[in-house]
């Protein structure tokens, strides 16, 4: 794992400075060649490249990933401000797309060639085929604008305060004020926008769960319990679902970074002020540490989410801890 | 006239005898299609694929109005039958915009499947054959490609080497070939012990042949429903940079962008924004109920 995020490191340095993107004319274009000579040396933009890289590696094992030039903050600090936003988004995304993506799993499995299995794949393949900034921007309309069932963009209401930052995790800080208010409302404005993303992840796990299920249905044991006259219920949960969710853990695994990338358009429509966000700013403004930030931290929870996996898996299926 | 009789018998005879000594690839294809045939949702797909093909040929010729034409005095009318979509927000007509903007998104998408399937086979042949030190480090690279987020660093690279039609195809197919690889190199693991390929190398035949005659050929099947499939996502992601900013610049009648830029107008003007935005759904299903489709057909352990 630490040769792959070293991997990512000189593969995104090298990618991104290796050509002649200027982030003070890109931020300010009437500056004078001057200024932009003086800030260049102050930030370190006219050494070699293997300079620069060592540098930041330096940097990076004692914690800075450098300054940015947008917010003239800290990248560290940057991060630790906005991931909480953007955890929180791909959490409760996840929950929405196990939740969705599960049962239509299994319903397309057991009543396979059904109607109901057609309908499932077809929500399925519509899942990954709508992009998130066309189905938010569609909710928007709909469920904001014209019913005025759903909040707007953003975290709160305007009118709501703020509860004292503690964790960052909005729902969390709620909590911990005490203010059942505002994290209804935070809940709230969850809806739509982990609803969108959700909706791609759970096609994702649906697909893998109808396959496994259908793998596992013709196998035997299933044969074997049925014959012994268990009912179909018990026989699913017991002795299919079991084996079958295996597979659909990695599943969930990977979905889970699909989701933080996800983030990043849902943030843009949601006005949600979190990595994704942050990480487009930054792009637009060719300000690349913090580019650079983002990605290694992705890139980060990534491979933790992989090994976590890899541990739930040895966990959940005995076979392979036995191996 | 006996001569031409002659020579028809001739060429019957030769058809004849290729179909004869075919028949089991002729049975085995005709069965695929049939197969396939039967499947609404890839029948479905596929008439989508073929609309949209057709589309991007005659843009100029269906297209109502010129996509650049500004009529401000015209502008934010809703869809009527004149403006069938309506017009956006400097009065351009929305269909005309759609239906140029198809070529910017068909020729993206088949560019980058194109450029990352190739690259991504060639590294995952060698890797796979060969096998040892090779193979190690071209998968050791494609693990780093894995563990990256994508779109972060698709928009790194659109934003560094600016922002582009051009950048935004080299941006995904950097981030895109690594599947290939990986795909490539488990059909080529499956198959290169096959009896086959021990035969060719007997009489001789040279690492390069048996990569490209006799192993390429029966992966091929893997790469082509990867690549349809992968055309449904590579639309949606370079719309995606588009509505960020960081693809196709405005006035480009690229759907991203147009639904980047109507988003300011949701409140009143629906259709500006959710339009093209349908236009990109209905590519990117098309492509992806193909590639469903194919797969189902072409993976010979699920259909018997």
């Amino acid at each position: 794992m630490a040769f792959v995020l070293f991997g990512v490191l000189v593969i995104s340095f090298v990618l991104i400075y290796i050509v002649p993107g200027d982030p003070v004319g890109a931020i300010n274009p009437q500056a004078p060649p001057w200024l932009i000579e003086k800030i260049r040396r102050e930030w370190g933009f006219d050494r070699p490249l293997y300079e620069q890289f060592t540098t930041y590696l330096w940097k990076l094992l004692h914690g800075d990933l450098g300054k940015s030039v947008m917010t003239t903050q800290p990248v560290t600090y940057d991060l630790i401000r906005f991931f909480p936003a953007t955890i929180e988004l791909a959490t409760v995304s996840m929950i929405f797309a196990v939740a969705m993506g599960i049962p239509l799993g299994i319903i397309s499995a057991v009543k396979k060639d059904t109607i109901l299995d057609h309908f499932a794949r077809i929500f399925a393949i519509f899942g990954i085929s709508v992009p998130v900034y066309w189905l938010g921007v569609v909710m928007l309309i709909i469920f904001y604008y014209y019913l005025g069932w759903m909040p707007g963009p953003g975290r709160l209401d305007p009118y709501v305060t703020v509860p004292p930052r503690v964790t960052g995790f909005l729902l969390i800080d709620c909590l911990i004020a005490g203010r059942i208010d505002a994290f209804a409302n935070a809940l709230h404005h969850m809806i739509m926008p982990c609803f969108v993303l959700g909706m791609y992840g759970a096609a994702g796990i649906a697909r893998m769960t109808r396959s496994t299920m259908l793998e596992v249905l013709r196998k035997e044991y299933i044969r074997t319990a049925k014959a012994k006259g268990l009912k179909q219920r018990v026989v699913i949960t017991r002795h299919v679902l079991r084996n079958a969710l295996i597979p659909t853990v990695t599943v969930i695994g990977v979905t889970y970074g699909g989701l933080l990338e996800g983030s990043i358009l849902t943030e843009t429509i949601f006005a949600w002020n979190g990595l994704g966000q942050y990480a487009t700013r930054a792009s637009l403004y060719l300000d690349f540490l913090p580019v650079m930030g983002v990605t290694l931290l992705v890139a980060v929870v990534y491979s933790l989410t992989n090994l976590l996996v890899d541990i739930l898996y040895a966990y959940l299926d005995p076979r392979i801890r036995r191996g | 006239m006996s001569v031409f009789e002659d020579a028809k018998q001739k060429a019957q005879k030769l058809v004849d005898n290729w179909a004869k000594e075919h028949r089991y690839q002729i049975q085995d294809i005709k069965f695929t299609l049939h197969v396939w045939r039967r499947s609404t949702l890839s029948m479905i797909g596929l008439g989508i694929a073929i609309a949209l093909v057709i589309v991007v040929i005659l843009a100029p010729f269906i297209s109502p109005y010129d996509p650049y034409e500004l009529n401000i005095a015209n502008r934010l009318t809703p869809p009527s039958w004149e403006h069938l979509c309506g017009t956006d927000q400097v009065g351009r007509d929305i269909l005309s915009r759609i239906i140029h903007g198809s070529r910017i998104s068909l020729m993206i998408s088949v560019m980058v499947v194109g450029v990352s399937a190739f690259i991504g086979v060639i590294l995952g042949l060698i890797s796979g054959y060969f096998e040892g030190k090779i193979d190690e480090a071209i998968m050791r690279i494609t693990d780093m490609f894995f563990a990256f987020p994508r779109l972060i660093l698709a928009m790194a690279i659109a934003a560094a080497m600016g922002p582009s039609i051009g950048n935004t195809m080299l941006a995904i197919a950097f981030v895109s070939w690594p599947l290939y690889a990986r795909l490539a190199r488990a059909g080529v693991l499956q198959i290169k012990n096959e009896t086959y390929i021990e035969a060719a190398e007997s009489i001789g035949a040279s690492h390069i042949r048996k990569m490209f005659l006799h192993i390429l050929p029966m992966i091929l099947h893997l790469i082509l429903v990867q690549g349809t499939l992968d055309m449904g996502g590579v639309i949606l992601t370079a719309a995606g940079l588009g509505f960020i900013g960081l693809g196709a610049q405005p006035p480009s009648p690229e759907w991203g962008i147009m639904v980047s830029q109507g988003r300011q107008y949701i409140s009143a003007q629906w259709w500006v924004s959710t339009l093209p935005g349908m236009a990109i759904v209905i590519t990117a299903l098309g492509f992806n109920l193909l590639g469903d489709g194919l797969r189902d057909v072409l993976d010979v352990r699920m259909r018997r």
